[in-house]
């Protein structure tokens, strides 16, 4: 009926119930003012009889018990004062049970009973059982909370607790308990009951109301915590076994959820380790619709601040194996549940785990654990494609991370890839990221090979690309920093054991080399670096690992780095490689491996040859090959020979005049080596080649800029002049000089800018080592000016 | 005028008193006319004694043909009004025939006076005692005055008192199982049980507990009945589920009983029933009624 009508008529009949109180509380004060005991009772009943209303929502309802209530005080101080009314307490708790109706029966019945609790003259076990009992002949949901809820708070300072001084022969704290579990129970059943009433059609008001009424019943729970004397024998005993019994029965999910997390709240953290079987059997109990996991996640959060609260009590979590059996529940319940999402599981165990993490620190065997029954879960449904669970497998994830700072303690749990396999690519990469990143900001060393196989196992989502992705979708600098991140990683790979360093780089390589032509020029450099750096080490320790000869091993390594390289040109990346090539062999040439090192040169120019197509590539590959080769000083004449005379050659081979010039007179150095024991039997060639760069020069006359050659070639002279070149001589730089000058002159109109003052601070560079004197200064007297 | 008038005037006035008047105990009765009287209240085997004053109007002499008092039972049925049927009739002759001048008092006294049915007033019939003093005249007619006093019986508590245990039920719909401690109560007695409820698929309001009185009167085809509710206590509030169990706890002392009456001298009886009826959302009423028997304990303080 209420619920076909309008608001408008609700605010009505509460109005006229408001009304009607009032009217009768008047009759009723000025009985109570005269003391007259018949009209106080006849007056009060007639006044609470407007509670008897069922038109009402629980929140319009509320209102009116208020008022009903501030009016029961009053009565309550007059029947306190036997003076005033001249009847024993016990004869009216008889008096108001005259009364015909049953509501304001009860509530009268409450307010004595209260009195005479507070009288002493009967036990008040015996007085709170009557008034518990008696309250069952209201069955009407709304009307008995509240009636129910009325004797809770009557009652409650008069409870028989320890301490308090109802407290004491026959009656104990476990009457005190008794009575609010009794209360608590049907006033449950009663809030459940709520749904069963009323057409379907209002189920979601229903839910609504039934949601506002919740507290009513939650606070008995409060009280219940709240009892002085409950201590944790007859929690376990009495209380959790009664409420969870009343819990699991009520086969209410409403009631259910709200309960469970009441429980969690109101009771000391202690007593739920102690009893954490009990509970946690309830959760497995509770109905399929009940979302289970928040509960358990409640309690686990519970749990493991209290863990996290003081170390003390650490052993107690040990004493009970709250662990397994957090683990079995939630297994259970993920086993019962059916319906549950994939995402509540998942947010189960990321609980579980967080609890495992901050309880048990040092059993990595409980992460495992957690993380295996995950995989046993996420095996069993379809791939996972909900993001919400998706994140929280991240969450997961993360979370062992974060908390051993330590990437190397994650990597030896087993299941933890498995886990990782089960993310879509994109979140993999994520997670992949997220390793990575923890790996930099705790700077840890990863320093076996069998971790760092894990560790690409668990980072492969970066590594190479899986089964079904879009290559093209991928966005370009979201690529880029995930191969810099593995790139960056690859230096934190490192191992002082040379031996274990190489197993490391063999791993490494492995990986890598699956990464496809994407990835490998981000992460082969790296790989290249790291396994340099491994040669200068051996070379440096100059002993052997292992009972190998270190050449061996060397030669092993080169080999290896050779290969790496070589994969680069599936790319293609000719440039790259070719740098590369040119750091082995520097690095091969430090350990005295010609034949080594004469290879990668070799490797460089078949590649510069075949490959680098581009003008401008080539010349900065000629410089660097040039540069390279001139700092090596490991090989034989004819090797050496051999890769100068082809260095010369390509660099005279270039496009541009400019270019080929600049080249040659690059090579010159490689002909005349400024080292005391170094090469200098290309003394004469050098010059050659210098010769050969100015006709160059000459060739490009016409097009801009030559008169800058010139400067740089006279820059080149007066550098093997002052190194002591024989065959440059003062008139050689002089003609050059003049050379420029003229070239200056007749090229009058287009002079280019920056030549100029090049050539000035070159002329001035002479004449200041001409007024510098000295040795230098003796052979600059020469040049005329 | 004034003589004729004198002459109809009673010549004098006669009172009776009982011999522990003042410390007797007086109940409350209800007249006729709807007045409360207090009257002095008896038991059976008491004897009943005091005095009766014959008081002659001022300078009135009564001739009479002797003074007697009655004690007398009688039972009136409403159907036959103003007819009484006396079940106990005692006399004692106060005075032979003369002549009385002057205020003059006889005492009386019935022994051991036999009284086995109690005062009562009921819808349809009336039980009542009365002593009743009777001047005999010849002529002018007699002069009479009535006593009216109370009789209740007390009795000891039944040996044999059990429980009214019973399932009742409409199949499919309702079943309950309702208790009450006994079948014999007494009047300031306390009903207890419970309601215990089995099966519940009617949407049931609320559920009271009755009290009934069922006065028969009259014999064969002429039975008269008529019920009463004496009272109507509510038990229940709302509608229970299976396996609720509803506390009875009915005082009985505000209430307006008698004893159970049964058969009384074959003219009249009264039983009560304590009538358990629930009533669902439609106000339909389904009720089971149950006997009880109420008797007189003897009060601890009289």
């Amino acid at each position: 009926m209420r619920t076909l009508a309008g608001v408008e008529d609700e605010e009505k009949w509460l109005a006229e119930g408001i009304a009607g109180i009032q009217h009768n509380a008047f009759f009723m004060h000025r009985a109570l003012d005269a003391n007259n005991l018949r009209e106080v009772l006849k007056y009060s009943a007639l006044m609470l009889s407007e509670l008897r209303t069922s038109k009402l929502s629980p929140q319009k309802y509320y209102d009116l018990y208020m008022r009903a209530f501030d009016q029961l005080r009053q009565l309550e101080i007059f029947f306190k004062d036997e003076s005033r009314h001249g009847l024993p307490v016990v004869d009216l708790y008889e008096l108001v049970q005259h009364a015909g109706n049953i509501l304001p029966r009860m509530y009268l019945l409450c307010t004595v009973g209260s009195v005479y609790i507070k009288s002493k003259q009967a036990p008040s076990k015996d007085v709170l059982k009557d008034l518990v009992e008696m309250c069952r002949g209201v069955q009407h949901p709304i009307r008995g909370l509240f009636l129910r809820s009325y004797l809770a708070q009557v009652s409650r300072d008069k409870l028989p607790e320890i301490g308090s001084d109802y407290e004491g022969d026959a009656n104990t704290v476990i009457d005190a308990v008794e009575f609010v579990l009794q209360n608590f129970t049907e006033m449950n059943k009663l809030w459940v009951r709520i749904q069963h009433q009323g057409p379907g059609t209002v189920r979601e008001k229903q839910e609504k109301e039934r949601n506002e009424l919740r507290d009513l019943v939650g606070k008995n729970l409060h009280v219940l915590g709240q009892i002085e004397g409950v201590d944790l024998e007859m929690y376990k005993e009495t209380v959790l076994p009664r409420v969870l019994e009343q819990v699991v029965n009520c086969k209410d999910k409403l009631a259910q959820y709200y309960l469970m997390e009441c429980i969690i709240q109101v009771f000391p953290d202690e007593y739920h380790l102690q009893t954490l079987e009990a509970l946690l059997a309830a959760c497995t109990q509770l109905m399929p619709t009940v979302d289970t996991k928040i509960v358990l996640t409640q309690l686990m959060d519970r749990l493991s601040n209290y863990a996290a609260s003081s170390p003390d009590v650490l052993h107690e979590f040990l004493q009970v194996e709250a662990f397994a059996k957090l683990s079995n529940a939630i297994g259970k319940v993920i086993d019962t549940q059916l319906e549950m999402p994939i995402v509540g599981a998942m947010t189960l165990f990321v609980s579980l785990l967080t609890f495992t993490l901050r309880v048990h620190p040092d059993r990595l065997d409980y992460v495992d654990q957690v993380l295996g029954a995950c995989v046993v879960k996420l095996s069993s449904v379809p791939k996972l494609e909900d993001a919400r669970a998706m994140k929280q497998v991240v969450a997961l994830l993360s979370a062992p991370l974060e908390k051993y700072s330590d990437i190397v303690t994650a990597l030896t749990l087993s299941n933890y890839p498995r886990v990782m396999d089960h993310l879509d690519d994109g979140t993999n990469k994520v997670m992949a990221m997220l390793i990575i990143q923890s790996i930099m900001k705790n700077d840890s060393c990863i320093s076996t090979a069998d971790k760092v196989e894990v560790l690409f196992e668990l980072i492969k989502g970066l590594i190479k690309d899986l089964d079904g992705t879009n290559v093209e979708e991928l966005d370009e600098e979201d690529f880029q920093e995930e191969q810099n991140s593995v790139a960056r990683l690859i230096h934190m790979l490192d191992n002082e054991e040379p031996e274990e360093m190489l197993k490391i780089i063999y791993v490494v390589r492995k990986h890598l080399m699956t990464g496809g032509p994407q990835r490998l020029p981000f992460t082969v450099p790296p790989l290249v670096f790291s396994a340099v750096r491994l040669v200068r080490q051996l070379e440096a320790q100059g002993g052997d690992i292992a009972g190998e000869d270190v050449p061996a091993t060397l030669r092993k390594i080169f080999q290896i780095l050779n290969q790496t390289i070589e994969a680069l040109s599936s790319v293609p990346c000719p440039e790259l490689a070719l740098r590369l090539y040119l750091q082995c062999a520097e690095a091969a040439s430090d350990c005295d491996l010609e034949p080594v090192a004469y290879e990668f040169f070799t490797q460089a120019f078949i590649l510069y040859e075949e490959e680098i197509a581009d003008s401008k590539a080539q010349v900065t590959a000629i410089h660097l090959i040039v540069g390279t080769l001139q700092r090596i000083n490991v090989f034989g004449v004819e090797n050496r020979d051999t890769l100068t005379h082809k260095a010369t050659g390509y660099s005279a081979r270039l496009l541009k005049k400019p270019d080929q010039c600049r080249a040659v007179y690059a090579c010159s150095h490689l002909f005349w080596v400024d080292d005391p024991e170094g090469i200098k039997d290309g003394e004469r060639r050098a010059l050659r080649i210098a010769n050969a760069a100015q006709q160059m020069v000459n060739a490009t006359r016409g097009s801009s800029g030559p008169v800058t050659l010139f400067v740089e070639i006279l820059n080149k002279y007066l550098y093997f002049f002052e190194k002591g070149n024989p065959h440059i001589t003062p008139s050689d730089i002089q003609s050059l000089i003049e050379l420029i000058n003229t070239e200056m002159l007749s090229d009058n109109g287009n002079t280019t800018i920056h030549s100029d003052p090049f050539f000035s601070s070159t002329l001035r560079y002479i004449r200041f080592q001409k007024q510098k004197g000295g040795l230098m200064g003796e052979k600059y007297d020469l040049i005329k000016l | 005028m004034n003589f004729l008038l004198g002459a109809f005037k009673p010549a004098c006035n006669i009172s009776i008193t009982f011999t522990d008047g003042k410390n007797r105990k007086q109940v409350p009765i209800k007249k006729d006319n709807g007045q409360i009287v207090m009257n002095p209240l008896f038991q059976s085997q008491e004897t009943i004694a005091g005095k009766i004053h014959i008081d002659p109007y001022q300078g009135k002499k009564v001739e009479h043909n002797g003074v007697k008092v009655e004690l007398l039972g009688q039972i009136e049925m409403y159907f036959d009004r103003g007819n009484f049927y006396d079940f106990t009739s005692l006399v004692r002759e106060l005075d032979v025939p003369g002549e009385i001048y002057e205020r003059k008092t006889y005492p009386f006294e019935f022994s051991s006076v036999e009284m086995p049915y109690e005062t009562y007033n009921g819808v349809n019939v009336r039980l009542k005692y009365v002593l009743k003093v009777t001047v005999t005249r010849g002529y002018a007619g007699s002069i009479v005055e009535y006593q009216d006093f109370v009789v209740r019986n007390y009795v000891p508590p039944p040996p044999i008192n059990n429980s009214i245990k019973m399932e009742v039920g409409i199949e499919d719909c309702l079943h309950i199982e309702f208790e009450y401690n006994k079948s014999k109560y007494h009047l300031k007695d306390v009903i207890l049980g419970k309601i215990y409820f089995l099966l519940v698929r009617i949407k049931i309001k609320n559920m009271d507990l009755e009290i009934r009185r069922r006065e028969s009167t009259g014999a064969g085809a002429n039975t008269h009945v008529e019920t009463e509710t004496l009272a109507k206590f509510e038990l229940m509030d709302g509608a229970p589920v299976r396996g609720e169990s509803i506390p009875v706890r009915v005082f009985l002392s505000p209430y307006d009983l008698t004893p159970t009456h049964t058969n009384i001298n074959n003219k009249f009886s009264v039983k009560y029933y304590l009538n358990l009826v629930l009533v669902d959302e439609e106000d339909r009423r389904y009720f089971k009624q149950q006997e009880i028997t109420l008797y007189r304990l003897k009060e601890e303080a009289s």
